[in-house]
């Protein structure tokens, strides 16, 4: 029997905190559809998508109404598509981008991610084929979101991946200029991508899983901040404590989610990703909970160590309350989606180095920044293999989403809306890497990846 | 199976009966009351069994959320299973 405490503690978390069920996303492997042309594989791609899937929002609706629990957005994954055969020139991925888009307008999702490529060790013809068409795909398609693996911890980086990804990102930011260069927020470089990732942009259904997926993404910053509030002038001990408890309800809620739509769309379940994802809506920021953990503003130092807390705090209760944890599982700090983030750049205390810094122990990347739109494709090469390296060196994922805002610089803001929210153009260095980044090849894997 | 009714607002004459009501008309046994009444606010909680429900469950939370809407309150009705599964190990 439930006692009214919890219920009221449960209904205040959704009514005032902002906790939702961020995503149910569906991976869906097309590694069936390849075929001898790419027409014939376009088709393959869109009806196999369409079919799976052709419940999951309504589901999503059901479930959301009937625990109350809202559920934001019903997203669809897929294979990394570089991978399907029958597809090998620009046009083909096009083609293969296009019918993407047209499977999630039919679903009614909102975004379609798994245009990628797996590219830490080397690159096929394929690979290069996607890469070639990601800057027009993401400018001609709405839903569709891209993403590219640079290194792993076990193969190093790969700097010619690095390179061309630099190169992508600046013509992504041309092609979308008149829309804010958005496009560059479809696309994410990575190292050590997951394969079951539920969130955009970077989600892909891995090489490894099977035939479909159910996997669920939740969020409740607001409910986290809240609760660190209540607990007043307390030690770490006692904080860390009161994420865990907190990040253990939040999580519980996403596996009854999952269970349940796992249930009603006859597809197994996959994992709950525990992240703590912020949204632009006031009360829903991450930046604010490290702010109520005593730091005058994000940015300022100790920022990094309340991260490292916090993110690990939010590790422990969440994978008690799962039976399967997977995804990225930590705290997300993109800058745009984030009012606080927002306002600590505005002010000057938060920078692009810290940033840097707290990747190291946070589960995401350098995550919706905006940059000035004249910095250089060698620049951005130069902060994805930094990132590259934390990854790579630390067995962790990281990830670079970075808008080079085109034609806008220091004091601009770019304006991105709705859950994209907006961002100040942040500073990079403008001292030169070019020298350094176009040597080219790999960088080694470094020792401890020999683990056997 | 259960279900959780939670009614909050400015307390106004004639709730508990409004909501009681609905929920005999719909189909739905009421199992357990808890309400208070601090200032001019109102809390009410029902547990209600849902086996008999006449209508789809989705259709009964939305009837009620209604109810709560044309008489100044706010009424969420959810499954137990969110509350079970949040609060216990």
């Amino acid at each position: 029997m439930v006692n009214i405490h919890d219920i009221l503690e449960t209904v205040n978390m959704i009514r005032e905190e902002h906790l939702d069920v961020r995503t149910i996303t569906m991976g869906i492997s097309l590694l069936d559809c390849g075929s001898s042309g790419a027409d014939v594989t376009c088709g393959n791609i869109y009806d196999k998508i369409t079919k799976y899937a052709e419940n999951l929002v309504r589901v999503g609706e059901e479930i959301e109404k009937e625990y109350g629990i809202p559920i934001i957005n019903k997203r669809v994954s897929v294979t990394p598509i570089s991978l399907i055969g029958g597809l090998l020139t620009v046009d083909d991925y096009l083609k293969a981008a296009k019918a993407l888009d047209r499977a999630a307008d039919t679903l009614g999702v909102n975004f379609l991610g798994g245009f990628s490529a797996l590219v830490h060790k080397g690159m096929t013809e394929k690979d290069t084929g996607l890469m070639c068409a990601i800057p027009e795909a993401l400018a001609t398609t709405n839903k569709v979101c891209s993403s590219v693996n640079v290194a792993t911890t076990k193969a190093g980086i790969n700097m010619d991946a690095v390179n061309i990804c630099g190169n992508i990102i600046k013509k992504i930011a041309f092609l979308t200029r008149d829309n804010n260069s958005i496009g560059c927020a479809k696309f994410v470089v990575f190292a050590n991508a997951p394969e079951d990732n539920p969130f955009m942009a970077g989600a892909f259904h891995g090489v490894g899983e099977g035939e479909c997926v159910i996997n669920v993404g939740v969020s409740g910053p607001g409910v986290v901040k809240s609760a660190i509030e209540r607990t007043g002038n307390c030690d770490f001990s006692v904080l860390a404590d009161t994420i865990k408890k907190t990040a253990f309800k939040v999580t519980r809620m996403g596996q009854l989610v999952a269970v349940e739509a796992s249930k009603r769309l006859g597809v197994p379940f996959g994992i709950v990703d525990l992240s703590l994802a912020p949204t632009p809506a006031i009360g829903d920021s991450v930046a604010h909970i490290l702010e109520a953990m005593g730091l005058e503003k994000c940015g300022t130092h100790g920022t990094t160590a309340a991260l490292a807390m916090l993110n690990d705090a939010v590790k422990k209760g969440g994978s008690m309350a799962s039976s399967h944890v997977g995804g990225l599982s930590g705290a997300f700090i993109p800058v745009s989606e984030d009012q606080g983030m927002i306002d600590a750049v505005s002010c000057g205390a938060l920078s692009i180095d810290k940033l840097e810094a707290m990747t190291s122990v946070c589960s995401v990347g350098l995550d919706m920044i905006a940059i000035p739109g004249n910095t250089p494709a060698e620049t951005i090469a130069a902060i994805i293999a930094d990132e590259a390296a934390i990854g790579m060196i630390n067995g962790k994922t990281t990830a670079v989403r970075l808008i080079p805002a085109y034609g806008k610089d220091i004091g601009d803001t770019v304006e991105f809306g709705g859950l994209l929210g907006y961002a100040p153009i942040i500073p990079v260095n403008k001292y030169s890497s070019c020298d350094f980044v176009l040597r080219g090849g790999r960088i080694p894997a470094p020792i401890h990846s020999l683990r056997n | 199976m259960k279900a959780v009714i939670t009614v909050t607002g400015k307390d106004s004459k004639g709730i508990i009966a409004k909501v009681s009501a609905e929920c005999f008309d719909k189909g739905a046994n009421i199992i357990d009351i808890s309400q208070s009444v601090l200032k001019d606010y109102f809390a009410m909680i029902m547990l209600v069994e849902i086996a008999d429900l006449k209508i789809p469950f989705g259709d009964f939370v939305d009837t009620l959320k209604t109810l709560g809407e044309n008489n100044g309150l706010f009424i969420q009705t959810m499954h137990e299973d969110i509350f079970n599964s949040m609060h216990k190990i």
